[in-house]
């Protein structure tokens, strides 16, 4: 650590720390102050505090259970994703000869084409008249479309899982190649089989990976409302769109602040399980 | 474990991971040609028509120069705050460090929704209206994040000697900063604004809340979608897909050798610090 200038460190550190306090801390306050405000049938926001929205998000079970659908999908979406993504990394790491350098750029691709493009293009596949059914019929599988795939959770998992598989595959990788390769002879030359080489040393290895990607789509697919506007059906409403439709359509920006205020608590309270268990985890 | 023998049954999990992971955007290019609209198997009449109505398309086209204005803005707003904000995390200690890392990293975790809102409250609180001077005070919030990581990252690999070298010759921080540092942190600087301008053009979530009477080419595509997919969609979707691409394979050969920052996989980093 070098020991700076005191007018140099500062003329470093003031834009950022403006910024921050003007764009960050002051919009948060904000956030925070209208959660305890209320709007009046006149739709004017009434600036004395009470604590009517956070009564009301606790006592409708409507939030609830929007706020549980939602961690259902996250998790869906976070268990899928690694289910696609572990074994494709494990491949990366460990078997893809002499095109890894392509095959890994292979996967990064896809991160880099819009997320409103590939949300799209899940529903021109899923679509009645879409590429998947379509395709049934045409080759005799089905007579009728199958109408449960657009507009409903499944087409909304299926999309955010093909976002954030990629998500998963950059860390495990990194982790999986972190690992001496003389610890995976040794457990092999001493007569474990391969798949006890696998869960007594490779998995526990790789576990911070796994935690950090796993955090990654967790959050952000917690967070998301534009898949289930595009693609999810009123079954597939999530809590986002709920904030959404309150600064929206339905004008309620403290209702709505306090359901954000709500979101925050449950993305931080969240960060700090999977920060708790990466430590562990890196340190065993 | 040694490689040399693959087992058959991972390869061919990876080639239908590679297959779910490319099948949308195959889709996608294969019926921005197809005549009779977007769906239908098999695909067939193929034609250029769509390609022609996209480049008629005035409005998009003006989405496609508000993007672009944006995404230039965002990348110089979020570099200048990014730059120090790596710099002081790299080689400050200072009370209220970690602090500081929380709340500068935040937007990267804290869903796009709340983003949006709250700048929203700020602009709306503070009389202004929206415009695409909003869009892009958001954008550059979210995306300074995304900067400072891989900046961070960047500062984090360099060999510090040359610094210090002219340091001991007697060059002032400013001589330093310009001389030494700037020219060694090139390529890492290149990479972050290579991905803050394709975050900017791609982003949503933010915008939603914050954009005016003018629209960004996500929103207007989303707006579009709103009222019906045509294969219009399909066709500036392709075009924004061997954009990116060309992108990418551009800014390799830019910075090739080093080791390129060009994944969000610092930002998933970042995250867990």
């Amino acid at each position: 650590m070098m020991r700076p200038q005191r007018s140099g460190a500062l003329l470093v550190m003031l834009p950022p720390f403006a910024w921050i306090a003007l764009f960050l801390f002051l919009p948060y306050c904000l956030l925070f102050c209208y959660s305890f405000w209320t709007v009046s049938e006149f739709q004017q926001i009434l600036h004395h505090p009470t604590l009517a929205n956070y009564a009301h998000l606790f006592t409708n079970p409507l939030y609830l259970t929007v706020i549980l659908r939602t961690l259902r999908i996250a998790l869906s979406v976070v268990v899928l994703s690694l289910a696609i993504g572990y074994p494709l990394a494990f491949f990366l790491a460990f078997h893809s000869g002499r095109h890894r350098a392509l095959l890994y750029q292979a996967v990064i691709i896809p991160l880099w084409v819009s997320y409103l493009v590939r949300a799209y293009a899940w529903k021109v596949i899923f679509g009645n008249e879409g590429v998947l059914n379509t395709l049934l019929m045409w080759s005799h599988g089905t007579s009728h479309p199958l109408s449960f795939l657009l507009y409903s959770p499944f087409a909304v998992i299926v999309t955010l899982t093909h976002i954030y598989v990629p998500f998963v595959v950059l860390p495990v990788v990194a982790s999986l190649e972190k690992i001496p390769r003389e610890l995976i002879e040794s457990s092999n030359d001493l007569g474990a089989r391969p798949w006890q080489t696998f869960l007594r040393v490779i998995l526990p290895l790789s576990l911070p990976g796994v935690v950090s990607g796993a955090t990654f789509a967790l959050l952000l697919s917690f967070g998301d409302f534009l898949a289930p506007l595009l693609l999810g059906g009123p079954a597939s409403v999530m809590i986002a769109n709920i904030v959404a439709n309150l600064f929206g359509a339905d004008y309620n920006w403290p209702l709505g602040a306090a359901v954000a205020v709500v979101i925050l608590n449950i993305v931080v309270a969240i960060l700090s399980v999977t920060q708790r268990l990466e430590r562990r985890w890196r340190t065993a | 474990m040694s490689g040399s023998r693959r087992p058959v049954i991972l390869t061919f999990f990876a080639a239908c991971a590679y297959g779910f992971l490319y099948l949308p955007i195959v889709v996608l290019i294969v019926y921005s040609f197809n005549r009779d609209g977007v769906g239908g198997f098999p695909p067939r009449h193929l034609t250029l028509d769509w390609y022609r109505v996209l480049f008629a398309d005035g409005s998009m086209w003006t989405a496609v120069g508000n993007s672009v204005i944006v995404a230039a803005a965002s990348v110089v707003i979020s570099i200048l705050i990014g730059f120090p904000a790596a710099y002081a995390l790299d080689r400050y200690s200072f009370p209220g460090k970690d602090a500081f890392r929380r709340l500068i990293l935040l937007p990267l975790i804290v869903p796009g929704v709340i983003t949006g809102i709250s700048l929203l409250l700020l602009v709306v609180s503070g009389g202004f209206r929206l415009s695409l001077i909003t869009v892009v005070l958001g954008h550059a919030t979210a995306l300074t994040a995304v900067a400072t990581t891989e900046i961070f990252a960047g500062l984090s690999r360099l060999d510090r000697s040359y610094e210090e070298a002219s340091a001991d010759l007697g060059a002032s921080g400013w001589q330093t900063l310009r001389r030494i540092l700037l020219p060694l942190m090139r390529t890492s600087l290149l990479g972050t604004a290579l991905l803050v301008f394709t975050l900017s053009m791609d982003e949503i979530a933010v915008t939603f809340f914050l954009i005016g009477r003018e629209n960004t080419l996500p929103l207007e595509i989303w707006s579009r979608l709103r009222r019906g997919a045509t294969p219009e969609m399909n066709a500036i979707s392709t075009l924004i897909f061997f954009f990116s691409v060309a992108a990418i394979l551009a800014s390799q050969r830019l910075i090739a050798g080093g080791e390129t920052s060009l994944t969000p996989s610092a930002e998933v980093a970042g995250v867990t610090q």
